[in-house]
């Protein structure tokens, strides 16, 4: 047969000879949430190569951060991880908090976890939506997608801001509980558990989505560690590893919670992490709301916190601390801090120095999602270019906090 | 000892017994003569190493049985131009930058930090991508930022900016307001 081929002079080994092809993927791309591109080299539909090119949303956060004040930082660490931004309001302040040696009263730490909690929420929900709607489950997106509309709706009442909540401030927050906060938590939970249970219904054992997520994008428990996994992502190969447990901030030790792990670090036991953390994190915010004590929210010492407009529009020494304040900055103590919270995708640690000055000498911001990209090319080498899409979801790079 | 004297112990994390990581790492590095300074400010436990020694230290930190620092955290760079005044060690060395490792061992449960110093006119550091395999995006980011050279670096090229990019815009003497020239497609 062959042979009769080469006579007619067709040449089966010749016209079966594939070539790799070179392609670019992104920057904007329909099926990447984020702003990212893969320079790829495919052999047929087989990844052979992956060159991830980041930085396309780079904005100079660390050069914008050390020619602010301390108290001007804020509403910038609010852009990183922008669909769980107070978690990055809280990490940056409790680092200051650490430099300067105060502790916020209780109240404001319950508060701080209880927020910081529906953030995680937050981002779960649009982490685990759009990986959803990627793979074709519009339906699914949208059921979460409501789920994170009714959370912004709790957040936007107690801090006035949906998306960007610049909501906690160097020893403080701006503000306390709204009337009728915990009916309104009552009434959205109840919906959100149902949205989740449906959530649940339509993708987990849904036959189209296993096969795209189950045994795709895996990573064993030794290159997790030492590519710097952190968060749900290394928490799905099995480590049980979360900062809240960790190393406990806030009134974290005081919560009753359970920290879900996998088995085999793919795609699918990224998904059933986060989709046990939304559980989990409801669970502390009604424990946080159950134990909040009454009492002030802001340290009581003008050098740190603002003293409020009533005050210093009324009375002398507030009203020289918040002139200081405000054309000065506070002068935090010279020394640095390194200080990690549990983000929504993993170790955010905030490393500040100060050189007792009013605005930060260096303000650098460990980004979760960063280490995460970094082993992309380890997790869909040699795998179908149709996986890179569930990949690149559960890893979930948010542009803001990977490129700062 | 007044509440006040305290905390300034404290803050400078000096008069304290210190922690078991660090005094295995002083008892071992110590010796070795690699170690300029430690501290344990505000309870972070820091190891300040001479750049030539980066990878002795290194590789003690991750094999060490009762230290087992596993996971490279967090690199980054601090320009300390203008500002030598906040870490004693910095003038004496004639350094300006000081490479900064953030080290957690994911089974002891402990961190440590580890700075570099490194002088202006030779910002050479060795590469510790093979050691931990996940440094390697973060050296390139110093790189990028901060002009840090990482020797034996496999792939060091620029990140965060992009390749006609000129100068290191996170050192203290790149301004603020500065602009880049347009560049246009390549092809």
């Amino acid at each position: 047969m062959k042979e009769e081929n080469r006579e007619k002079g067709y040449d089966f080994h010749e016209a079966s000879r594939t070539e790799t092809m070179t392609i670019n993927m992104g920057p904007s791309h329909p099926a990447t949430h984020g702003t990212v591109k893969f320079f790829l080299t495919l052999d047929g539909e087989t990844i052979e190569d992956i060159d991830v090119e980041i930085g396309y949303l780079h904005r100079a956060f660390e050069k914008e951060c050390e020619a602010q004040k301390w108290n001007g930082v804020f509403p910038y660490t609010d852009r990183l991880d922008y669909t769980a931004s107070v978690l990055n309001n809280v990490g940056y302040a409790m680092a200051a908090e650490k430099l300067i040696g105060i502790e916020v009263p209780e109240r404001c730490q319950y508060l701080r976890t209880m927020i910081s909690e529906m953030a995680r929420m937050s981002g779960h929900y649009t982490n685990v939506g759009a990986g959803a709607l990627e793979l074709g489950a519009l339906t699914a997106f949208i059921y979460f997608i409501e789920a994170r509309e009714l959370l912004w709706d709790l957040i936007e009442s107690v801090c006035g801001a949906r998306l960007t909540h610049n909501y906690v401030r160097i020893g403080g927050l701006t503000n306390d509980l709204p009337d009728g906060f915990r009916e309104n938590v009552k009434r959205v939970f109840a919906k959100n558990r149902k949205l989740w249970d449906d959530f649940d219904i339509m993708l987990t054992k849904n036959r189209i989505f296993l096969d795209r997520m189950r045994d795709t994008g895996g990573i064993s428990q030794k290159d997790a560690i030492a590519w710097g996994f952190t968060g749900p992502c290394l928490r799905a190969t099995g480590v049980p590893y979360d900062v809240r447990r960790a190393q406990p901030y806030l009134v974290y030790d005081r919560m009753n919670f359970d920290i879900p792990v996998g088995t085999t670090g793919d795609n699918f036991d990224r998904y059933l992490v986060r989709m046990e953390e939304i559980k989990q994190s409801m669970s502390i915010v009604e424990q946080c709301l159950a134990q909040m004590p009454e009492g002030p929210i802001n340290v009581d010492d003008a050098r740190w916190r603002m003293p409020s407009k009533d005050d210093s529009s009324t009375r002398m020494e507030p009203l020289i601390f918040h002139f200081k304040q405000v054309i000065e900055g506070p002068s935090i103590p010279v020394g640095e801090a390194y200080q990690a919270v549990e983000g929504a995708n993993g170790e955010l640690g905030y490393y500040l120095v100060s050189n007792g000055g009013g605005k930060p000498w260096k303000c650098r911001v460990r980004p979760p999602s960063f280490a995460l990209t970094s082993a992309l090319p380890l997790l869909v080498k040699g795998s179908l270019l149709a996986d890179l899409i569930p990949t690149f979801d559960m890893i979930n790079l948010i542009g803001g906090e990977c490129d700062r | 000892m007044g509440a006040m004297e305290m905390n300034e112990e404290k803050r400078r994390g000096q008069g304290a017994s210190d922690s078991e990581v660090l005094a295995r790492t002083k008892a071992v590095l110590g010796p070795m003569g690699v170690m300029i300074h430690t501290h344990s400010q505000h309870g972070d436990d820091t190891l300040v190493a001479h750049a030539e020694d980066v990878l002795k230290v290194m590789e003690f930190l991750r094999d060490d049985k009762s230290l087992k620092f596993d996971m490279m955290m967090d690199l980054t760079v601090v320009d300390y131009l203008g500002a030598e005044e906040v870490h004693p060690y910095l003038k004496p060395m004639n350094a300006r930058f000081e490479v900064v490792y953030h080290l957690y061992s994911v089974e002891k449960n402990h961190r440590i930090r580890v700075k570099v110093p490194l002088p202006e006119d030779s910002p050479y550091v060795d590469s510790v991508t093979g050691i931990w395999v996940g440094a390697d995006w973060f050296e390139r980011e110093a790189w990028d930022l901060y002009g840090v050279m990482f020797r034996g670096h496999p792939n060091l090229k620029r990140i965060l900016l992009y390749e006609d990019f000129v100068g290191h815009p996170l050192r203290k003497d790149y301004g603020k307001m500065k602009r880049q020239p347009l560049i246009g497609p390549v092809n």
